[in-house]
């Protein structure tokens, strides 16, 4: 009986040798190994045999059912292999040299440098202040300490709306209603004032590459019952070398500001040179950048604090000059054109 | 104003300091400098005083003369010059060969034939005056050979401030102020200014003046006679040209020099036209010719200064030409006042003609320092003209005095407001050196303000620390972080929000944040057919295209779109911005922050563009509040609003906007073929509607069963309603998976997935609540397709 296994596993191997994939091979499966299939019909001729050749012949027959199965698996291994291997050759090769797709949206550059800002200050527990376009003229002026007829108007060429209110000139008009929010704090919890307010001013005058009439500033305030020209220096220097990601070096000049006593005119050395001199900075190696001191006496009484207990120091920061100077924007114009050429540059800075 | 150190160092020694460093400190601690520094004279060498000692005419030329001049060598000089004024004894400024005057080296020239061995220079050669007339006459005294640099001031260094620098500060206008900051900063003395004292007139008949207007503070003035001299010292002249003015005469150039000495204008009258000095102001307006030959109009707010009823100037500001000194005066009246600033200020706005006096006065001058003035006049005066005779007393009225101020404070005020430990006695000496009177006990200061600093300039104790930080030096600060408690930072919700919202747009969209003005463009609205609509004006607005100020964003963002058709295809931008909606009960105007946004597409159908922002919306209002968003229709007010589609948006209830489609006439403007929608959000409501936070439902671990039925129906509203009105927990999502449109019209396909927390459904239950809503649906006649 041993040539019939023997024929019948040579049979398996030659079918094997043909199957091109699995379904091929379940056929062959089931041919050889399914209930009625070809190894378990050898079985049936095993009647006319004696007892002890029935054992050896079913013997064999299990044999040769353990061999099949073994080699139909890996036969269906070596299909699957190959069908992967054929997958893989299918996937073309991409020229990832191909140039990207870069579309997405943009900020405003203003969003950008207001949000650097902000983000300094607020790392530094200074609340960010929302505030008006429209104010009163106690809130531009009166409560600044520039009474009405003061020279101090002139400088400023304000829009005035038939109301009677005006467009602010300056983000200091907020200061009068910052110091009310929070002055009961102060005095009765003894919470420090620490607020900026970055927003948009206006100031009637004719426009060119370096004026416009609509651009932002950003105001700081912080009050408490010892804060000093120190303190003042100190975070001038800290948040202005933050911005610029750069030691820079400030210097305060006397300035006068009816809102702040002594004021001050802060420059920082040249970006462009650091200093030593360049056509930049007219070659003095300093650039004059924003306005700041200590808060008048009048000022914090018009906010309903105590001069005599509290000290506070404020500056207005030109949010458009140093978005112009961060990015090297040339023409003031451009920030308000809505020019989507200019303006999708301005993806993101954080 | 230019400011020469030569007459700085008048007052203060400042011998074997390194000057350009103190203009630096001055710069930094006084007023700023500008940053073109003068250094006077440094290109002229070898100039020496020679005389002229033959002349003959040139063969050739009309103009040019053969000169011989003695330049203190031994010898006779051969010079060609051109000069119109040579005459054989005169004595010029002479440039030697190997002198240098600018860029040019003097070395023998040839001229027309004949050589000239040096050059006969004029005062604009040698940069003294702008006089080229002829070569410069030299009448000193001194011998040939004489470096002119040795009888001349030609060496100086001269800086200039910007005036609008010194606006606080009365008494910067004038050297002699000046030079008491640089003796402060360098720490030497400041010499007093020498007068004649003026006492010893006071048996001399006095001038008949009278203040009848408080707008003068004070009036002093004296008669003076037998004035010889008309022309200016050199040096005089070359100090006045140096800052800036011409030498006119020696009257003019005193009145001149003084001004800039001491900061105080003053006049000189021709005492026939005064007889009667009044000051006062006039009931009706009049017109006035003033020096300058410009007749003037003089309302009734303008202080005159008067000869009984005939003005003769306006005060502060100009002279008449009918009271100037003229060739016949013999007796003149000089004027040293004070008037009150604001009447000054405003007296040059409606003339608009400011002067060097007038800007000064504007400042609140010192009244103090009238008298002083006068003696001051007197003794340059006498001291260039010996004959001049006195023949008034001091004649002196001090109508308004200024307040004197004293102040206290102590060092814990100084030590709080500087952060710095600054020593009791470089206070003391800072405030003295600047001419306060201090008293110090123990930690206490008692300070009195000198006048002139005391007329608007420092007037609180604040300013005391402005005094002694900026002599201190502000580079020389330690500088230190501020010691405060601790407490959260509370951050704005309104500001908050929109951050989140535009970092959604743009990072999620890819939309383009745009800033727009906060005003209507006339121009540019009328050219898409959008109208201005009436809101608040500005009433000073210098351009009418800009007066109105803007009720919404959406047609300044149309504009905005109108100028970037030709960036691509596609693109969509917004703009978080300010809006005035009319005025509030107490007219005040009604401001609010919106958010709009504009997609314009080439390439897209109005329908796809629509539901772009739409699913935009909510996923903003559901990623900020967790809210969802609903819609009703709303009808068209606004001529850029399309007249279908156009949708109030309401976010958990609450209405936040509108969205709609650009009004065909608007878009055809924009761009022929594109499709552009809009919204429009009010920030301030939207950020205050409540979050609903995130709502967690724990996921079912039995299988989900999905069940897709169709209804025939225009909307999905009714369909969602009726699911809704189910209000099964086993219905875990509705959504719909398609529309199309055959003959019985429109049918929606909704897709249910039902799933319990605890076991598997069955089918029976499933079918239950879909029987339920399409009976429901039925009674609202929208049927089930089959």
């Amino acid at each position: 009986m041993a040539e019939q296994t023997i024929m019948l596993q040579k049979q398996l191997e030659e079918k094997l040798a043909l199957a091109k994939d699995v379904q091929e091979l379940e056929q062959i499966r089931v041919e050889f190994l399914g209930k009625s299939g070809l190894i378990t019909g050898l079985l049936k001729g095993m009647k006319d045999l004696s007892i002890e050749e029935k054992k050896t012949f079913g013997q064999e027959v299990n044999v040769l059912k353990n061999t099949a199965a073994d080699m139909i698996a890996e036969k269906g291994e070596e299909l699957k292999n190959a069908e992967i291997l054929a997958e893989i050759n299918k996937m073309p090769e991409f020229d990832i040299s191909m140039p990207a797709n870069l579309e997405r949206g943009s900020y405003h550059p203003i969003t950008l440098v207001q949000r650097q800002c902000e983000k300094i200050f607020k790392s530094m527990g200074f609340t960010v202040e929302d505030y008006s376009e429209v104010v009163t003229d106690y809130e531009c002026f009166e409560s600044l300490n520039i009474p009405k007829h003061h020279p101090a108007r002139d400088m400023q060429d304000t829009y005035y709306l038939e109301n009677g209110q005006l467009l602010k000139s300056q983000t200091s008009a907020a200061q009068n209603a910052i110091y009310k929010k929070y002055k009961d704090a102060l005095v009765n919890d003894g919470v420090p004032i620490k607020a900026i307010f970055p927003g948009r001013c206006f100031r009637n005058e004719a426009t060119d590459a370096c004026h416009e009439n609509t651009f932002f500033q950003m105001e700081g305030v912080m009050v408490d019952k010892n804060i000093s020209i120190s303190n003042l220096i100190f975070f001038m220097k800290t948040m202005l070398s933050e911005v610029f990601q750069k030691d820079i070096k400030v210097r305060l000049r006397p300035g006068f500001f009816p809102f702040v006593e002594p004021g001050f005119e802060l420059d920082i050395s040249c970006l462009i040179c650091g200093g030593d001199g360049c056509p930049s900075c007219k070659h003095s190696g300093w650039l004059e950048l924003c306005p700041c001191g200590m808060i008048h006496p009048e000022v914090l009484k018009a906010g309903g604090i105590d001069p005599d207990e509290y000290t506070g120091f404020a500056f207005g920061l030109g949010l458009t000059r140093l978005a112009m100077m961060k990015y090297g924007v040339k023409d003031i114009r451009d920030l308000n054109s809505g020019s989507l050429k200019t303006l999708s540059q301005f993806t993101d800075d954080e | 104003m230019f400011l020469s150190m030569n007459w700085i160092s008048d007052f203060v020694d400042l011998t074997g300091l390194d000057k350009m460093e103190l203009i630096a400190r001055f710069s930094l601690s006084t007023a700023e400098v500008e940053n073109d520094i003068f250094q006077k004279g440094s290109d002229i060498s070898g100039i020496v005083v020679a005389e002229i000692k033959e002349i003959s005419a040139h063969p050739d030329s009309k103009k040019l003369h053969l000169l011989k001049v003695d330049a203190g060598d031994g010898k006779l000089t051969d010079v060609v010059c051109g000069a119109p004024n040579v005459r054989v004894g005169m004595k010029t400024a002479f440039a030697k060969v190997g002198a240098k005057i600018g860029e040019i080296d003097i070395t023998p020239r040839d001229l027309a034939g004949y050589t000239s061995y040096g050059m006969c220079c004029s005062e604009k050669e040698l940069g003294v005056s702008d006089d080229h007339s002829g070569i410069m006459e030299i009448l000193e005294d001194v011998p040939c050979g004489t470096d002119v640099k040795e009888i001349y001031d030609i060496d100086d260094i001269i800086f200039e401030v910007d005036n609008k620098s010194l606006t606080n500060r009365p008494d910067l206008w004038g050297h002699y102020g000046i030079a008491r900051e640089f003796a402060a900063l360098a720490g030497r003395e400041l010499k007093p200014l020498e007068c004649v004292s003026l006492d010893k007139y006071d048996s001399l008949p006095k001038v008949d003046m009278k203040i009848e207007d408080k707008l003068c503070q004070r009036y002093s003035c004296i008669q003076v006679e037998n004035i010889t001299k008309h022309i200016s010292p050199v040096n005089m002249r070359i100090r006045l040209f140096y800052c800036g003015m011409r030498g006119i005469n020696l009257l003019a150039d005193l009145t001149n020099y003084l001004m800039l000495e001491m900061g105080q204008p003053m006049h000189a009258f021709d005492s026939r036209k005064v007889e009667k000095l009044r000051i006062k102001r006039f009931d009706k307006p009049f017109t006035f010719k003033t020096l300058d030959g410009i007749d003037r109009n003089i309302d009734e707010n303008t202080l005159m200064i008067c000869n009984a009823d005939t003005p003769v100037a306006i005060a502060g500001v100009m002279g008449g030409l009918d009271s100037e000194i003229v060739e016949d005066t013999t007796t003149l009246t000089l004027e040293s006042a004070t008037f009150d600033a604001v009447s000054i200020r405003k007296s040059t706005v409606r003339l608009a003609h400011r002067t060097d006096a007038s800007m000064r006065y504007e400042k609140c001058l010192d009244p103090e320092m009238t008298v002083t003035a006068i003696g001051r006049f007197l003794k340059l005066l006498t001291e260039i003209d010996g004959g001049v005779k006195v023949v008034s007393a001091l004649t002196d009225e001090y109508a308004v005095k200024y307040d004197t101020i004293n102040l206290e404070f102590d060092k814990k005020f100084v030590d709080r407001y500087t952060g710095i430990e600054i020593g009791n006695d470089t206070i003391v000496k800072t405030l003295k050196s600047l001419g306060f009177a201090v008293e110090l006990c123990g930690d206490e200061f008692k300070v009195t303000v000198p006048s002139w600093r005391a007329t608007k300039d420092v007037t609180i104790k604040a300013d005391i620390i402005e005094e002694i930080t900026r002599i201190y030096g502000y580079d020389n600060f330690d500088i230190n972080t501020a010691e405060a408690p601790l407490y959260p930072v509370r951050a704005d919700v309104v500001k908050t929000v929109e951050d989140r919202v535009k970092d959604i747009l743009v990072k999620r969209y890819s939309l383009h944040e745009l800033h727009s003005y906060i005003w209507a463009y006339y121009d540019e609205y009328k050219a898409l057919g959008i109208d201005v609509e009436e809101s608040i004006k500005l009433i000073n607005a210098t351009n009418p295209n800009i007066e109105t100020i803007r009720r919404s964003i959406v047609p300044t963002q149309l504009c905005q779109v109108k100028y970037n058709t030709a960036y691509a295809n596609d693109f969509g931008v917004f703009e978080v911005g300010r809006v005035v909606e009319g005025l509030k009960s107490d007219n005040s105007c009604n401001e609010h922050k919106k958010l709009a946004i504009t997609l314009f597409s080439k390439t897209k159908t109005y329908e796809q563009l629509y539901f772009e922002l739409r699913d935009m919306l909510a996923v903003v209002a559901d990623d900020i509040n967790h809210q969802e968003l609903s819609f009703e229709a709303m009808e068209a007010t606004h001529s850029y609003q399309h007249l279908k589609n156009l949708n109030k948006i309401f976010c958990g209830g609450t209405e936040i906007g509108e969205i709609g489609i650009v009004h065909p006439i608007v878009a055809k403007k924009i761009d022929k073929k594109a499709a552009i929608v809009y919204t429009e959000i009010d920030m301030e409501v939207f950020a205050k509607i409540e979050n609903a936070g995130i709502l967690y439902k724990e996921p079912s671990r039995f299988p989900e069963m999905e069940i897709d039925i169709s209804f025939v129906s225009e909307k999905f509203a009714p369909i969602n309603d009726a699911i809704k009105a189910e209000n099964s927990p086993l219905i875990k999502s509705v959504s719909v998976v398609d529309t199309y449109t055959d003959e019985s019209g429109k049918s929606i396909t909704v897709r249910l997935v039902f799933s319990h927390p605890e076991r598997t459904l069955t089918k029976e239950e499933t079918m239950a609540i879909v029987e339920s809503v399409t009976l429901r649906l039925e009674k609202d006649g929208i049927l089930m397709k089959k």
